[in-house]
């Protein structure tokens, strides 16, 4: 118990950082998910391949992979020069984002044609049609899936310690090194995310209630 | 005054022809119901008139503007234009006065109190007052479309389309809707159903045009479409339905 009572506020921070990456990468990665949908059901067939290159990108390699591109590769160009915060949450940001692309697209067209239909022959613009009618609605369906991708890729960021990134998982492998109680340790980093995953959720729980009960 | 001329209308999806050569004319105030066997167009033509379904050929002419018109603002025209659906297309997650004040609110810019005393007053109108801060799910099928009738008029259209407004109802709820409609057209507004109701074209409307295989075969007084059909088709199908 003592172990952990040190090895406790360490990891703390480490998961102060991790929750930082996760929160900044998983706004942003919905940001692109909402455009990369609207994109790949916009009427230019142009854009909807761009989009779908992108998605099936991301899908198709790991996101391992998807790190040190972006880490190692991309600054190895010497063009921008990322540390490795930033391109852990971009990295994050941008796996996320194509998931979330997909979850967006399908929650779209699983509105009602008939909702659009209305909404236009009101008077309502294609944009306007979508903020007030359709995505509302969709966003209502998608709240379990979204929160599911949420789970992923804050498990994700634990593999951003790879690229030295301080965030609880490295922290828990300094403390097992440091402590040689890799058991008590890594066991606590686990109940740490559990825990975290478990809040995720039940907020995810409340929200939907509430917004289900109309 | 004509506010409704179409010209040489025709729509195909793919291959499929299903209008050809439409030609109608709607004065204003006036009472057109559509009648016809299900595919015969009836509701494409309907549909046409705001364009949620795009026209292949011809012309369609909304209160002077030309709606083919690549130029044309059609969000502009459309709300000029209502339209009430077989299906109620009510907004699911907003109330039903939140369903009638969002066109004026975000479209027209009117202030939120202002819009919601018009929508009361529209609400009052179709019966349905106390359901103002109902959902749509907790609603009659028939009271749905009452208020889908609300909502297109808070946008204070110069023209109304129906389309089977009743076809979706039970039987019981179908009168209360009717009744509105009834209303409206003693009101003067300009009106175009599509319908199986032969009752109330027969009664409410000005002008019954009878389609069937993507034409207008029979245009008439509704008295002399009914008691005196010039074709075969119509006659056909009058047989069946009256």
């Amino acid at each position: 118990m003592k172990i952990i009572a040190v090895a406790l506020p360490i990891l703390l921070q480490g998961l102060q950082v991790t929750l930082y990456i996760f929160v900044i990468a998983i706004i942003l990665g919905f940001l692109i998910g909402l455009v990369v949908a609207l994109l790949r059901l916009a009427p230019f067939k142009i854009l909807n391949w761009i989009a779908k290159v992108y998605v099936d990108a991301i899908r198709g390699t790991p996101f391992i992979v998807q790190l040190f591109f972006i880490y190692f590769g991309v600054n190895s160009l010497h063009l921008i020069s990322l540390n490795s915060t930033v391109a852990g949450i971009i990295t994050v940001a941008i796996n996320a984002g194509a998931y979330f692309a997909e979850i967006i697209r399908a929650g779209i067209q699983s509105i009602d044609k008939g909702q659009t239909e209305a909404a236009r022959s009101i008077g309502f613009t294609g944009a306007q049609t979508m903020r007030y009618v359709v995505l509302p609605q969709a966003f209502r369906r998608m709240l379990p899936t979204i929160t599911n991708q949420s789970i992923i890729s804050l498990k994700d960021t634990s593999l951003l310690s790879v690229i030295g990134i301080a965030d609880l998982t490295q922290q828990g492998q300094i403390q097992a090194s440091a402590t040689f109680e890799a058991f008590k340790i890594w066991l606590a980093v686990g109940v740490i995310y559990f825990i975290i995953i478990y809040l995720l959720t039940i907020l995810a729980n409340i929200v939907e209630r509430r917004i289900q009960l109309r | 005054m004509s506010i409704i001329t179409v010209k040489n209308l025709s729509k195909s999806f793919g291959k499929v022809e299903v209008l050809r050569d439409i030609n109608a004319v709607v004065q204003e105030k006036e009472v057109i119901c559509v009648i016809g066997p299900s595919g015969s167009g009836k509701s494409t033509f309907l549909r046409c008139l705001n364009r949620l379904e795009e026209i292949s050929g011809g012309e369609v002419t909304i209160n002077g503007n030309d709606i083919t018109d690549p130029k044309i603002n059609l969000n502009k025209v459309r709300q000029e234009v209502g339209m009430v659906f077989q299906q109620f297309n009510l907004f699911p997650h907003k109330t039903v006065l939140e369903n009638i004040t969002l066109g004026p609110i975000k479209i027209r810019g009117t202030e939120k109190s202002e819009a919601e005393k018009i929508a009361l007053e529209l609400l009052n109108k179709v019966g349905l007052k106390e359901k103002a801060s109902s959902y749509p799910g907790e609603l009659s099928g028939g009271q749905k479309q009452r208020v889908a009738i609300a909502r297109a008029l808070a946008m204070n259209p110069k023209i109304m389309l129906f389309d089977e407004p009743t076809s979706a109802l039970d039987p019981e709820m179908v009168g209360d809707v009717l009744e509105v409609m009834k209303q409206l057209a003693k009101e003067g507004m300009t009106m175009v159903v599509v319908t199986h109701e032969m009752g109330f074209a027969r009664e409410v409307g000005d002008r019954v045009i009878f389609m069937d295989g993507g034409y207008i075969v029979e245009e008439n007084e509704p008295n002399a479409l009914f008691g005196n059909p010039q074709h075969e088709r119509t006659k056909a199908f009058l047989s069946k339905v009256l």
